[in-house]
């Protein structure tokens, strides 16, 4: 599949693969995503904002050229800004695939980083020679000057050109906690939103510190996601509540959301509020308790994203998701299109019915309607 | 000092001078937390000891400010549920008929009164959403004019530019109301500040209103709000 390769691409038309409880394949545009929203469903959203998070700059010991990645913090505390956790590249810039980037050199614990106006310490060395802990050697106050002036978006090379930081703030974006974009919330415009609520459903955010999602190097990558830290404000916890009590779903607007609300589960179905730390790795073993549903990217096969999907339907519909995707030329990555994935009805595990695939007369997609569905597996 | 205003965060653009400087203390002698915005840093550092207010640099007319504006400010509060759009530009100064004013001043007034209020609260819409979910009765203030209501002569490029602030904040208010957001333009008054002597040099400060008394008076509004639990009582527009 191709990714988008313009921020432009996510106003509004976008399109919207949407899979069933049954695994049953249909075509939407963007904009119909209020039409999948029933009375009493609450939908959550990330609202976190996207930091400037990627930093040029220079290793003092031996005068190299690096990019500094921030990708995690222990806190969303804003006055917890000194310490982060860091990917460390070699010279060159985004423009050039993570993959091919140069490496940069071995790092050292201890070691000075000039990161534009900020001056960074190397205060650990994961196992991963390139996972890094820097300690920023300034006031809070001055950090956070210096990320919001000299900090640019992180970004791939598959957008050709520099992204603005407005490009990656999504409509409700508010604090500035995420490493890169949790990009499902290009979703939501403010006029979804106040359609969600003519339909009788709700809108309900979390902050979740969003992190990287790829550095190009294999081992690196198996790491990812990183623990990331997230808030749960009691008027969502409370509203989950109501949610399952009135027996509507709930609808998680990313990855990030699942992973939190997941985390703070209980098994009731309830969630714990306030600030929490997501660990856990989501995947085909891991049973929902809370969410119903999730919108999503278009992920390609293998990457963490698309191992979350797996604890909503099986593999078998996964794969004629991303068959049905790639034949349809979504778009993959942070401006791309989108999925929309029901948890697969419970208590049959296993089974699923034969899928069948519906368009919708504004779909923009030619091509026949009809695909051959596998039977069972 | 009072303690009605604890835990309320604050955004005052324009915090140095005048109307802005004497709301930065008014809030924070209320117990809020604030932070402001204005563009000199060495008034931004002056301001920010002599009141402990959190100062951020930063040129609301520019585009390319607004997100590094916004991201200080939630580095600092956390949050938002009080901005008050208060930093203004006159346009040419001295003030002149329309048809003297130059584009350029024209823009700049457009650029500081209307676009710069509209980017940053847009940029700070996700976080004052967050306060009203949170029950937080989130306000927008755009400072407005009566120079917004009456065509006073050599007042164009101000007088226009708040008559649109005014409008944008009325449109946004209805749109924004079932969020649990509130966006309203207060017109302050006459009041004896730096802004006013430049426009109106040989005005007796005798006869104007002293900042600190609109101050009070904005703050007041606020703070009558947010004891306000149908949430009816704010007028959109203020004199």
């Amino acid at each position: 599949m191709n990714p988008a390769t313009s921020p432009a691409a996510r106003v509004d038309d976008a399109r919207l693969l949407m899979v069933d409880e049954h695994g049953n394949v249909s075509h939407l545009a963007q904009v119909d995503f209020p039409s999948l929203v029933r009375a009493n469903d609450l939908v959550v959203a990330n609202d976190a904002a996207t930091l400037p998070a990627s930093l040029r700059g220079v290793h003092a010991p031996t005068g190299a050229v690096i990019e500094v990645r921030l990708a995690g913090r222990d806190s969303l505390r804003p006055e917890q800004v000194t310490r982060f956790t860091a990917v460390i590249f070699g010279a060159g810039d985004f423009r050039t695939p993570t993959e091919h980037r140069p490496l940069p050199p071995a790092v050292r614990l201890g070691d000075a980083l000039r990161l534009g106006p900020l001056r960074a310490v190397v205060t650990h060395v994961h196992a991963h020679p390139r996972l890094i802990e820097v300690t920023f050697e300034d006031t809070v106050a001055r950090i956070w000057e210096a990320l919001a002036r000299y900090g640019r978006p992180i970004q791939y090379a598959y957008v050709p050109e520099p992204l603005a930081i407005w490009d990656t703030w999504t409509r409700i974006a508010g604090r500035p906690v995420a490493f890169e974009a949790p990009s499902a919330g290009f979703l939501l415009t403010w006029r979804t939103i106040h359609e969600l609520r003519g339909r009788g459903a709700r809108l309900a955010t979390i902050t979740h510190a969003a992190g990287i999602s790829s550095t190009g190097d294999d081992q690196l990558d198996a790491l990812l996601p990183l623990d990331e830290p997230y808030f749960i404000p009691s008027s969502t916890a409370a509203l989950i509540d109501q949610t399952k009590g009135r027996r509507g779903r709930v609808i998680a607007i990313g990855t990030t959301v699942v992973r939190a609300l997941e985390h703070a589960a209980r098994d009731d179905g309830s969630v714990r509020s306030g600030d929490g730390i997501a660990t856990e790795r989501i995947g085909p073993s891991t049973s929902l308790h809370v969410v119903d549903a999730i919108v999503s990217g278009v992920h390609e096969v293998g990457s963490s994203h698309y191992e979350l999907l797996r604890a909503f339907q099986t593999d078998d519909v996964l794969g004629r998701v991303d068959a049905e995707a790639d034949r349809r030329g979504y778009l993959t990555h942070e401006f791309g299109d989108f999925v929309f994935i029901e948890r697969r009805r419970t208590g049959r595990p296993g089974l699923v019915s034969p899928g069948t695939v519906q368009t919708k007369a504004a779909d923009r997609v030619s091509g026949a309607a009809a695909v051959r569905t596998a039977s069972g597996r | 000092m009072t303690d009605e205003f604890t835990g309320l965060r604050v955004v005052i653009t324009g915090g140095t001078s005048g109307l802005g400087r004497a709301l930065v203390r008014e809030f924070l002698d209320r117990g809020a937390q604030v932070a402001f915005v204005a563009r000199h840093r060495e008034v931004v550092e002056q301001t920010a000891r002599e009141t402990g207010a959190h100062g951020v640099v930063g040129d609301i007319s520019r585009k390319d400010d607004i997100h590094p504006i916004a991201i200080q400010i939630l580095g600092a509060l956390g949050g938002v549920d009080v901005l008050v759009n208060n930093a203004s530009s006159l346009g040419p100064v001295p003030l002149v008929p329309l048809a003297d004013t130059e584009c350029e001043d024209f823009e700049v007034a457009l650029a500081t009164n209307v676009l710069g209020p509209f980017r940053l609260t847009k940029a700070l819409l996700g976080s004052l959403a967050a306060a009203a979910r949170e029950g937080r009765q989130p306000v927008v203030v755009n400072i407005s004019s009566d120079a917004a209501v009456t065509p006073y002569a050599n007042w164009g490029a101000y007088g226009a530019s708040k008559a649109a602030l005014q409008h944008l904040s009325r449109i946004w208010d209805a749109e924004l109301i079932e969020e649990g957001i509130r966006i309203v333009a207060v017109d302050p008054g006459d009041m004896d500040t730096p802004m006013h002597a430049a426009a109106v040099p040989d005005a007796d400060p005798s006869t104007l209103k002293r900042p600190e008394q609109s101050a009070r008076e904005i703050a007041d509004l606020i703070a009558s709000y947010l004891r306000d639990l149908t949430r009816s009582g704010l007028p959109v527009v203020t004199a």
